[in-house]
């Protein structure tokens, strides 16, 4: 029983302690109750003490294997059996196998006759041999005020519970006392709290129509603690602390990234998509898509294999099925196979500590790849702003100490309130945060989609249009008008004119073309014509040339003639025709 | 526990009329004053009509338990009448009387 701090040898002894087996206390009072001593549960009627008590004993028998004695003032061991069992504990077994021993205690004030001085050894004897009979560890008394009902006597009564406390911490025992609250004080006798050694206050609290429990442990000899108020719940499995935050801001990181399951969207993370483990924030008014986005993300991870949880606060599942289907988002075959898990409840079902204790469970037993939240605004319904940011920012950590990636959905409305809440609240905790709108323009919306931040990758500044097709999302190539970025059916008009204006300047490429080919055969024709007419004065002077050179060959040979037939004195009839 | 005592029966003559458990816890002063008183207003009131059981839980310490003791020293009045529980050293002689419903004697008053 020592050796439960093991770190605790090497420096100076810490407190020993017994832990409670409750979820979450054991982290708030950093190891459990003290051990052999006495801590005092008060709260009003209806917060669970009697439930803690005997959660702390079973918890003890089942996972430290301490026996326990239980002593109830103000139930039968009956009652209390019935009243435990719908949280698994069967009472009637362990005290069978001897590891608990319940005593109820009948005080019946018309019962007692006071006749002379007293001590409240009857009650030492029982209990020290309820103890010794099955080597109990861990006493609970149930309401030990209950005596101040049946004994008249307070001073005796007082100085009696005052040497019950010595006496259990003398045996070593880890005792339980659970007491009413009184007004004012923690507890109606303002004894029960000054001689235990830990305090635990638990209250019930209704704000709003909603009702929230709160843990405080209000003092703890010997140890540091968790001294906020914390939020517990009384579920199917017992109790469960919530402390409000358990980020140290050191968990793992890593390096992997995890698609959007929409390619043009991941072209716009610089490194293609979300890293694993982050937080993604999707904001957008009402109908830009954002449960499609979700879907998408969703679909994507599954199809990669690996184990998606979506929390949707406004459809069922049947009817986000059937919606995605209708955009080409088929989630039916993942959740046939195990990996998608929906898990659709209405935000006003349960109050916010519930659903967050729903999504804690859910997250470890399903151990998923990547969880939706969808819408995280919805939960404002349930509690007060406040409220509300402490459950994300408890549930943004958790899941980031998990490494699981998230995606969460808001809702902004124009409206004051709200929009601060996300930016505010939930923006500054969260790595990447999309945001989608409506591009209202001439007579029409359209959706945009933008980054706001994604930290540790660059990203792209574009608002980029998308539509939801009947195959999922698409994000469509920017078009730059006059004015800038221009969507919708500017974007078809803008893209209309660029059309006509490529079709223009092709035909007027196409009709330059034309004409300079025209010339060029007109050209082509008149260098035909030239040619030919050079062609013809070329003959013509050939022809000239040719004659000239027959005539005076003739004359030549005609003179020759002459010479050979006539002596040369004779002057030459010929001669005259030559010089003409 | 006990079965209510048949009033036409009554007194059965094989059992005293008073049947008295005191459950003591050792030789406290309390117990020990509580044994004396018993003693001394059984004699005095009782005479011949009683049986007295002195039980020391610290010897039986699992009869605690069972007669649901808190409060030492008890008495326990079995017989007659309802069962009544008288926790104190019995030294208020009235209370303990009444408690027992027994008429005080003339001379005492």
């Amino acid at each position: 029983m020592q050796a439960q701090n093991p770190a605790a040898a090497s420096a100076l002894p810490k407190l020993p302690k017994s832990p409670t087996g409750i979820e979450g206390l054991d982290e708030i009072t950093e190891g459990g109750l003290p051990l052999g001593r006495p801590t005092l549960i008060c709260g009003s009627a209806g917060c669970g003490k009697t439930l803690m008590g005997i959660e702390f004993l079973v918890r003890g028998i089942q996972e430290f294997n301490e026996p326990g004695v239980l002593m109830a003032f103000e139930e039968t061991v009956p009652e209390l059996a019935a009243n435990v069992a719908s949280l698994g504990f069967d009472l009637k077994n362990l005290q069978a196998q001897k590891l608990l021993r319940v005593d109820h205690v009948h005080v019946d004030r018309s019962e007692i006759e006071e006749t002379g001085e007293y001590d409240l050894d009857g009650l030492f004897i029982r209990l020290g041999y309820a103890i010794d009979s099955i080597g109990a560890k861990r006493v609970v008394l149930d309401t030990i005020e209950a005596l101040f009902s049946g004994f008249p006597n307070q001073a005796v009564l007082r100085s009696e519970i005052r040497r019950l406390f010595r006496w259990l911490k003398d045996r070593g025992v880890t005792t339980v006392i659970t007491a009413e609250r009184g007004d004012g004080s923690l507890t109606r006798q303002g004894l029960e709290e000054y001689v235990s050694d830990c305090v635990i206050l638990l209250d019930n609290r209704v704000i709003d129509q909603i009702t929230t429990r709160r843990l405080r442990i209000v003092k703890y000899r010997g140890s540091t603690h968790g001294t906020n108020e914390y939020p517990y719940l009384i579920t199917e499995d017992g109790i469960s602390v919530l402390p409000v935050t358990s980020l140290r801001l050191e968990h793992e990181v890593s390096d992997q990234i995890d698609s959007s399951g929409i390619p043009a969207l991941d072209e716009m993370f610089g490194r293609r998509g979300f890293y694993h483990g982050s937080s993604v924030l999707i904001t957008g008014t009402a109908g830009t898509a954002k449960t499609t986005l979700g879907a998408s993300f969703a679909r994507k991870i599954c199809q990669e294999g690996k184990r998606c949880l979506m929390f949707v606060f406004e459809e069922s599942p049947q009817q986000l099925i059937r919606n995605m289907r209708s955009v080409g988002i088929d989630l039916a075959p993942f959740i046939e196979n195990g990996l998608l898990h929906i898990e659709a409840s209405r935000p006003t079902l349960n109050g916010l500590e519930r659903h967050l204790v729903t999504i804690h469970r859910l997250v470890k037993e399903l151990d998923p790849y990547a969880v939706v939240i969808d819408p995280i605004t919805n939960l404002i319904s349930v509690g007060n702003m406040a409220e509300v940011r402490s459950m994300l920012t408890r549930l943004i950590d958790f899941l980031k100490v998990s490494n699981i990636t998230a995606v969460f959905t808001a809702l902004v409305n124009t409206g004051v309130g709200r929009a601060e809440m996300t930016e505010e609240g939930v923006s500054s905790l969260v790595d990447t945060w999309v945001s989608v709108r409506d591009l209202e323009g001439v007579g029409e919306r359209n959706r945009g989609l933008s980054i706001l931040k994604s930290r540790g990758m660059a990203h792209s500044n574009q608002v980029r249009e998308f539509i939801v097709t009947d195959h999922g999302i698409e994000l469509l190539d920017v078009v730059i008008g006059p004015t800038g970025i221009v969507t919708g059916a500017s974007r078809l008009t803008q893209q209309l004119a660029e059309h006509a204006q490529d079709l223009a300047a092709h035909q007027e490429a196409e009709r330059r073309d034309r004409e300079l080919e025209r010339r060029r055969r007109v050209l082509e024709a008149n260098i035909a014509n030239l040619r030919t007419e050079f062609e013809s004065v070329e003959e013509e002077l050939r022809q000239i040339t040719t004659h000239e050179q027959t005539r005076h060959q003739t004359l030549q040979s005609g003179k020759q003639r002459i010479a050979a037939a006539n002596p040369p004195i004779q002057n030459p009839p010929a001669a005259n025709p030559s010089g003409e | 526990m006990e079965p209510f005592p048949d009033p036409l029966a009554f007194p059965e003559p094989a059992e005293p009329e008073y049947s008295l458990h005191l459950y003591i816890t050792g030789a406290t002063p309390n117990s020990t004053r509580a044994v004396r008183n018993i003693k001394e207003i059984c004699e005095l009131h009782l005479k011949g009509r009683y049986e007295l059981v002195i039980v020391d839980i610290y010897q039986q310490p699992e009869l605690a338990q069972q007669e649901d003791l808190i409060g030492v020293p008890t008495l326990i009045k079995r017989r007659p009448g309802l069962v009544r529980r008288l926790v104190g050293d019995l030294s208020d002689h009235d209370r303990v009387l009444k408690a027992l419903g027994i008429m005080r004697l003339p001379d005492d008053l």
